[in-house]
């Protein structure tokens, strides 16, 4: 076979390209731009090479606020991911319980952001704070502005109520496509109810949950707005994450240069991640 | 092994039934040998899926009673049961090997490993799939698929029945030729009782000993496959076994001849009175045409390479016979009834007749 070669072709591929130049690779080379100068302002720069970055890597400030940043992506993963897949096995599968129940997972997911920050930040007050007033009526102590502990507490349920109904609808999808015929199948089979979980819905939600982990993975090490709302990034620094961190040096301190250096890396990390996420997981399957 | 008694048996999905309709088994009341190979036979909605899962113990029976070997089972769980059940689409697991496959009803059961190994083993020799042992099960063609299902079944040597849902329904027409004949052998090899459920009658008819049809939630007739063809106890058995089915066709009786409009048409006997609506049915198999007899209008025929079905019109009605493939339709066609294939049904049963032999 003889191949065509024909390079009107681009032509047809140009808006995409034209699009994605302007949505992300212009602005991404942007900050390539900011990473290697330093500026004072009034569009004067002055060429810094790598120094950003070998400034970046050797703060105490930066693998800080990574390290809280994982613990935290963990954590919640941990929670949310059991969770989520336990409510799913629980919710129904037919009659008028499956809108109720839809309708009441989908509430969280339609708040924006920095409402859901809001909500906490007001109901974690233990001055006028529902939650926050009644947990120290009760002889607890807890305070989330003063005490780092409280201060994560108060972010990782807020962000298991945000964000565990995600976890709930990506299973559930998995699981109403499992045919009868295959729980009655495993009946005739004597089965467990451990068997029917583990060879028959486990598997059967293996695709989906692959994606909620990617997601709730990418997202939380991502998180900025709630976070923010609730505890500004304190007490001190204990709840900052990267960024935030990230943010306070670009707008709080003006320091483009390491901003876009740690943007970079930053951006880097994520796609490394994600990606070894993806491969070992899709691995995983492609063995199985 | 077990003799299977459904000791009238009704079911209705709706929680309070009060009339027939109500029922999607209106009632069923009959005994499955051990050892038997049946098919339900029917149309969808007939209430054959309904009756084989109160069998298998997924549903309980709003009526009645259902005994294996003379033991009442009616409310014990399916696993207590112990019967096998091969569904629709094929159902494996599909992280596991077709090895664990079989092996998983058994080690639900606590039975001891080695005697797992052996079992799964000569149930790979059964169903033919010993060389694909280690195989993950996912990768498996459909065919290859329902019989992990079945092998399920066939590794627990003393289940009490095999329960087909129309389980060749996703299978390649050539494939499904190939599971049935291995279905006879293992039935005539090992004596396993087997009820297989099919809307296709060429299905039914290959497999079983005994076929029973379904028509409406109730049982119409239980016979041989030369049973069901020759005698339909009902119209509806006529309709729905052979292709075409039987022409039906409403006819007034006096002694031993019918009136077809202005034909009338020698019976083989005087059929016993019957009361309600009257009707003749007969074959497109015994309907000979030729130039003789009773007029028809040939409408059309259609070619289907073994023998050719001729559609006509006699006195208005729609009638169909069968001739052979190099048999030619006459200038003016006439059709004469073989008085073997004349069957007389009053309100859609069959009527009695006293047969005289023709010509004696």
């Amino acid at each position: 076979m003889e191949k065509t070669w024909n390079n009107k072709a681009w032509f047809l591929v140009l808006p995409v390209l034209v699009l994605v130049a302007f949505s992300a690779v212009i602005p991404l080379m942007t900050v390539v731009n900011y990473s290697v100068q330093d500026t004072f302002g009034n569009n004067v720069f002055f060429w810094a090479g790598t120094e950003w970055f070998e400034e970046l890597l050797h703060s105490d400030r930066f693998w800080e606020a990574m390290t809280r940043n994982l613990i935290f992506s963990f954590i919640i993963l941990a929670i949310e991911v059991p969770l989520g897949i336990f409510i799913a096995l629980n919710m129904p599968k037919k009659g008028w319980g499956v809108p109720v129940c839809l309708v009441l997972m989908a509430l969280p997911l339609l708040i924006p952001w920095n409402v859901v920050g809001t909500i906490w930040q007001v109901f974690g007050r233990n001055d006028i704070g529902l939650l926050g007033y009644y947990v120290n009526a009760v002889g607890i102590d807890y305070n989330y502005v003063q005490d780092p502990f409280d201060a994560w507490v108060t972010i990782i349920v807020m962000d298991v109520w945000h964000w565990t109904s995600l976890v709930v609808l990506l299973c559930y999808a998995g699981l109403v496509s499992i045919p009868d015929a295959f729980y009655q199948a495993a009946k005739i089979d004597g089965a467990s109810r451990w068997a029917v979980f583990r060879y028959i819905q486990l598997p059967k939600m293996q695709r989906v949950l692959l994606i909620a982990v990617l997601l709730r993975f990418m997202d939380s090490f991502m998180i900025y707005t709630e976070p923010f709302v609730v505890t500004g990034g304190g007490p001190g620094n204990s709840t900052t994450f990267l960024s935030i961190d990230l943010v306070k040096t670009a707008l709080g301190q003006f320091d483009l240069g390491p901003a876009a250096a740690m943007s970079l890396v930053y951006f880097l990390i994520v796609l490394l991640l994600s990606w070894v996420f993806y491969t070992v997981m899709t691995n995983y399957d492609a063995e199985r | 092994m077990a003799r299977i008694d459904v000791n009238h048996v009704r079911h209705s999905y709706l929680p309070n039934p009060q009339k027939d309709a109500d029922f999607a088994l209106r009632e069923v009341h009959h005994t499955f040998e051990d050892g038997g190979a049946y098919a339900l036979l029917g149309p969808s909605g007939c209430g054959k899926t309904t009756l084989l899962n109160i069998i298998s113990g997924l549903l309980h029976p709003s009526h009645g009673q259902l005994l294996f070997n003379g033991r009442d089972v009616t409310n014990l769980s399916t696993q207590e049961r112990n019967i096998a059940q091969v569904f629709q689409f094929p159902v494996i697991y599909d992280t596991m090997t077709v090895y664990d496959n079989l092996a998983f009803p058994l080690r639900n059961r606590g039975v001891p490993e080695a005697d797992v190994d052996r079992k799964v083993r000569e149930t790979l020799d059964m169903i033919d799939l010993a060389s694909w042992a280690k195989k993950k099960a996912r990768g498996l063609t459909a065919d290859q698929k329902q019989k992990i299902s079945l092998g399920r079944g066939l590794v627990r040597s003393d289940v009490n029945a095999i329960l087909f849902d129309e389980p060749l329904t996703v299978i390649d027409p050539h494939m499904k030729w190939v599971l049935r004949s291995q279905l006879k052998q293992l039935h005539r090899r090992f004596g396993y009782t087997m009820v297989y459920v099919t809307h296709d009658q060429t299905e039914a008819l290959t497999f079983a000993d005994q076929v029973v049809v379904m028509y409406d939630g109730g049982i119409v007739q239980i016979g041989t496959p030369a049973e069901l063809f020759e005698r339909p106890r009902h119209t509806f058995v006529g309709y729905f076994i052979g292709s075409p089915g039987m022409n039906v066709m409403p006819v007034a009786i006096d002694g031993k001849t019918a009136t077809l409009g202005s034909q009338r048409i020698e019976l083989p006997g005087a059929p016993k009175a019957g009361s309600g609506a009257i009707e003749l049915g007969i074959r497109p198999e015994y309907v000979r045409l030729g130039r003789d007899g009773m007029t028809v209008q040939v409408s059309k025929v259609e070619d289907l390479g073994r023998h050719k079905v001729v559609r006509a019109k006699l006195e208005g009605r729609d009638i169909a016979a069968v001739i052979g493939e190099d048999e030619a339709v006459p200038a003016e066609p006439k059709v004469r009834f073989d008085p073997a294939g004349i069957n007389i049904y009053a309100d859609s049963w069959l009527v009695e007749m006293a047969r005289v032999e023709m010509g004696a």
